[in-house]
């Protein structure tokens, strides 16, 4: 039999459900996989050995007594470590929350649970999602299958570089600013950011609440849509959860998937053609433009004036909303306490345990959140980046009256060396610059792999309208079926 | 520091006072505001709660659709106008007993806002405005454990309690209250009074003081005549009615001292003692947290439907003043009369006794007389006394029968306050009941007349007023179990009178 690993999810699932292989086989595949490369890439906090072959017996189990199996029943999936998970470690790459195990499952684990699949372990990423390498992880940094002396992406390099790697067919992510697409780009694999509300935010440790989305990640846009409907649809539990059908992304992956988006147009953003992408990225995105207008679509010019404010806008709201949501952890109920004596006041440890338990992006953040939301500034800055939000929202309104979805390349640049833009935060922070506007109008968005740029991948991002995520997936699986998936060197 | 506080008058005569309350109100729902925990008082420590009001990492909220109602309509009952749009808020600060190291609150953008309670003192009717009325999630307690003091300085360990992190709390505030000079004191306990007996009606909470459901802070200032109103300190640890007035008058008397040694007012919290009655200060609000308010980005906005506010408006009970004036009249009650009974606390105790069948006369009598005397003597409110508006009426309807009489049907109350059983109870196994058995009572009134020859010559010859003292005689031989009336008829025919 071929490399279980290999595989696509779908190819492993038909497999599972027909008896050629085992749950329990694929998942041992896997996990002596991660065994072998995960000390090269460093894409896993914690491997779940036992909660992995114990969930994969049981699907095994399932399908000997005969009960129906769901599309994805014993394909290994990766989770993203800012999801709680009950009983296993959830640090959100962050030493504060070091050996702290949930009491709780998060919505999304829960649904991967009743789909069947099989938790492999928890992947690595920038401390509370704050970053764009994975080299904010307190853990050390995740490194990218494509050549381990670059970065994965981030926050999600763990989930990206666990698919690159062949560690995991499927993984979970979340995308408050790009940190789904933007490691899908950089390691030649598709990430999926929902519409926000489409999933459930309950269990997934806030950073942006009003931005984070978690979302699917695969290394084909059928296995992408597959898990995106495994885990989308409303939640009680989250009040921001849209209580309406999940759009049929499945179906839309396979119309995709024959090549032809005849009636589509698609619309290129004037303001990003300025702005500093790499000339190889640029070339690997016109020549996937030049590839979906053979495959029938309509190309159009859109301009979208207020996305040049996206990124200091973002800027704002992010870290005001993570200032308050990272107030809790203080050391007073779980995870890290520091300088707990008897002889310090509360306030003296609370201080000590955030000092020594959050890595400096995380401390800066939370500084110039602090600041914005502050008495006599938050007009100025929390108040006018809503104003922001609100004009790019009807930038996005209004270019979606005209075209069906945007496309732009995902990030300015391909993967960069480790350390390269650590010194200075706002280089970065640049890596983001195409993914934050979708974030701040809540719609979904794709990045689907369209070609190398000096040897390595290149994310095309599909942007569509919200609630309209079925788009996205018929036009990267239109585009996947001329560019094909991209193959990493071997580790 | 120990000084001389001033009269009382004096200060009224010098100064005006502006007076405001903060009431905090938990509402009597079922499940807390964000999680469906349950609210009951009481519970081990930390057994009603859950990864939401523990504020675990990857929790989110989802409102209490019961307290949204139970807050539109107090604020449709304190007449306000209800937001048709309106969003929490954070309200940001590190205290342990905050779960999530911020407050889920609302800050401009209040449920309810703009309304005003009408409040009675010494018959003038106040219009107290009310400012805002809004919905927010309660703190755990901490327990301080060590040291002397019981606060959190000195403390060894400090211990917290998140049983009711998390219960719908109600924030109402009133508008500033000038001009009401001396009656400052009593017009914020008239305020506060009428304010539970509106929320008792409503049946949103159990508004408890002692028990912390009800939760007030008293803000306070003094000016000169003409002059703009001085700084005002705000005291908390406000925790019974009496407490209220109590509060104000001492702050009042305490910033004119200051006022008059040419001193000024610092604005800060201060603590209310029930034991001395005085204030001492509290956290300085001049070096007050920044709560970096922002609106709560894991809730949806609250948008009522105006045609639902509108049945709740509908559907709203007859509110207390309204009620008590109702029963006044129906009563036949002069305001003073009205007055004693309000003082009393017996407006629901004789409308229950008289919904039990009694006549409000009736009902007024027991409950003002009898019932009152022994609670003031024994120091309960006469609420607690121990008698039943059923059981009052059951005396009655025996006092009516004619099987007790008033001296008789006192006995049987003491009974029922003794918890001894129904007043038909007491009475046959006490024995109490009128001896109405004609062969005993002519045997008895035969040997009274025969005891005092004189007198019954007298009411003979026409002095029926005489019978008076053989009634009395009778009536001590049969130890008062007679009905005076029959005795006395009975005398009188005996003797052709």
């Amino acid at each position: 039999m071929s490399d279980l690993t290999k595989l696509s999810a779908v190819e492993i699932a038909g497999l599972v459900a027909s008896g050629e292989t085992s749950a329990v086989e694929v998942t041992q595949a896997h996990l002596d996989r991660i065994a072998a490369v995960d000390g090269r890439v460093n894409a896993f906090l914690h491997v779940d050995t036992e909660g992995a072959l114990t969930a994969a017996r049981e699907v095994d189990a399932q399908r000997a007594e005969g009960a129906p199996l769901g599309p994805l029943a014993g394909v290994p999936v990766a989770v993203k470590d800012v999801l709680t998970t009950k009983g296993v470690p959830t640090t959100v790459g962050s030493k504060i929350l070091q050996g702290w195990r949930p009491p709780y499952d998060s919505t999304i684990v829960q649904r991967l649970r009743a789909a069947g699949t099989v938790m492999l372990g928890k992947t690595n990423m920038d401390e509370f999602a704050m970053g764009s390498s994975t080299e904010y992880s307190a853990y050390g940094p995740t490194r990218n299958p494509w050549d381990t002396e670059r970065i994965p992406g981030g926050s999600g390099g763990g989930s990206a570089a666990a698919l690159a790697a062949y560690e995991a067919p499927l993984a979970i992510g979340s995308d408050t600013g790009g940190s789904i697409r933007q490691p899908g780009a950089v390691t030649g694999t598709v990430g999926a950011k929902p519409t926000y509300g489409g999933t459930s935010r309950y269990g997934l440790v806030a950073f942006s609440s009003s931005l984070d989305t978690p979302g699917p990640c695969a290394r084909t846009v059928l296995d992408a849509a597959l898990l995106h409907e495994a885990i989308a649809g409303h939640d009680p539990r989250d009040s921001t959860s849209i209580a309406a059908p999940v759009p049929d992304v499945v179906a839309a992956a396979r119309l995709g998937a024959t090549g032809d988006l005849t009636g589509v147009r698609l619309g290129i953003v004037t303001e990003f053609a300025g702005e500093g992408a790499e000339p190889g990225v640029m070339a690997a995105f016109n020549e996937a433009v030049d590839t979906l207008t053979k495959l029938g679509a309509e190309i159009v010019e859109i301009s979208c004036p207020h996305f040049k404010y996206a990124l200091p806008a973002y800027y704002l709201i992010a870290p005001s909303e993570c200032s308050s949501n990272l107030a809790r952890f203080d050391g007073v109920r779980f995870g890290l306490r520091v300088g707990d004596d008897g002889n310090r006041s509360l306030e003296e440890v609370m201080s000590l345990t955030r000092e020594a338990g959050f890595g400096p992006e995380v401390k800066r953040r939370i500084m110039i959140g602090t600041y914005a939301l502050s008495s006599g500034y938050y007009d100025a800055y929390y108040g006018q980046a809503q104003k922001v939000r609100t004009l790019i929202t009807r930038d996005f309104t209004a270019a979606f009256e005209r075209v069906d979805a945007l496309i732009s390349p995902t990030t300015p640049f391909v993967a960069f060396p480790l350390g390269a833009r650590t010194a200075d935060p706002y280089q970065m922070y640049l890596a983001d610059l195409f993914t934050i506007p979708t974030n701040l109008y809540g719609g979904p968005g794709i990045s689907v792999p369209c070609g190398l740029a000096g040897g390595l991948p290149v994310g095309l991002q599909v942007m569509a309208p919200t609630m309209a995520d079925d788009r996205m997936y018929r036009v990267a699986a239109a585009l996947e079926s001329a560019v094909g998936t991209l193959t990493p060197p071997a580790l | 520091m120990t000084t001389t506080l001033p009269a009382y008058d004096e200060v009224v005569a010098r100064y005006e006072p502006v007076i405001g309350l903060e009431t905090h109100v938990e509402l009597g729902t079922n499940t807390k505001m964000f999680c469906g925990c349950p609210t009951d008082f009481g519970g081990e420590p930390n057994t009603r709660v859950c990864p939401v009001c523990l504020g675990l990492p990857g929790s989110l909220p989802v409102a209490n659709s019961a307290a949204i109602e139970a807050t539109i309509r107090i604020g449709l009952a304190l007449n306000c106008s209800i937001a048709q749009w309106c969003r929490f808020a954070r309200k940001n600060y590190f205290y342990p007993d905050m779960p999530k190291n911020f407050q889920i609150s609302q800050y401009d953008e209040p449920l309810c806002s703009d309304g005003y309670l009408d409040v009675e003192v010494n018959g003038e009717v106040v219009r107290i405005g009310i400012e805002r009325v809004h919905l927010e999630e309660d703190t755990g307690k901490t327990l301080h454990v060590g040291g002397a003091t019981g606060r959190i300085h000195g403390a060894t360990e400090s211990l917290v309690d998140y049983n009711r992190a998390g219960i719908p709390l109600v924030e109402i505030v009133t508008k500033p209250i000038p001009g009401t000079g001396a009656l400052a004191p009593e017009v914020a306990r008239a305020y506060v009074t009428e304010l539970r007996d509106v929320l008792r009606s409503l049946g949103v909470s159990d508004v408890r003081m002692e028990e912390g459901s009800l939760r007030c802070d008293v803000n306070t200032s003094l000016n000169l005549p003409g002059e703009e109103w001085g700084t005002r300190t705000e005291t908390k640890n406000v925790n019974s009615l009496r407490s209220v007035e109590r509060a104000v008058r001492s702050e009042m008397l305490r910033q004119a001292s200051v006022l008059d040694a040419g001193g000024r007012i610092t604005q800060e919290t201060r603590h209310f003692h029930e034991d001395s009655g005085d204030t001492t200060p509290g956290r300085s609000k001049e070096t007050a947290t920044d709560y970096r308010y922002f609106p709560e980005p894991d809730l949806v906005p609250i948008a009522p439907d105006p045609a639902w506010v509108a049945e709740l408006k509908a559907a709203l009970p007859e509110l207390p003043r309204l009620h008590r004036r109702r029963l006044q009249q129906a009563w036949c009650l002069s305001d003073a009369d009205m007055q004693s009974v309000l003082n009393a606390g017996a407006v629901e105790l004789i409308e229950q006794t008289v919904a039990a069948g009694a006549t409000p006369a009736a009902a007024r009598k027991w409950w003002l007389g009898e019932l009152s005397r022994r609670a003031n003597e024994t120091g309960v409110e006469l609420a607690d006394i121990g008698a039943t508006p059923k059981q009052v009426a059951e005396l009655q309807d025996l006092v009516d029968a004619g099987k007790l009489n008033d001296k008789l049907a006192r006995a049987v109350l003491e009974g029922v306050v003794a918890g001894e059983g129904s007043p038909a109870e007491i009475m046959s196994n006490r024995g109490l009941e009128v001896v109405s058995d004609t062969g005993a009572l002519t045997a008895a009134v035969d040997e009274a007349i025969a005891a005092n020859p004189d007198i019954a010559d007298k009411i003979r010859s026409g002095k029926v007023a005489a019978a008076g003292a053989l009634v009395g005689a009778v009536m001590k031989t049969t130890r008062g179990q007679a009905d005076a009336k029959t005795v006395r008829d009975l005398i009188l025919s005996r003797l052709g009178a």
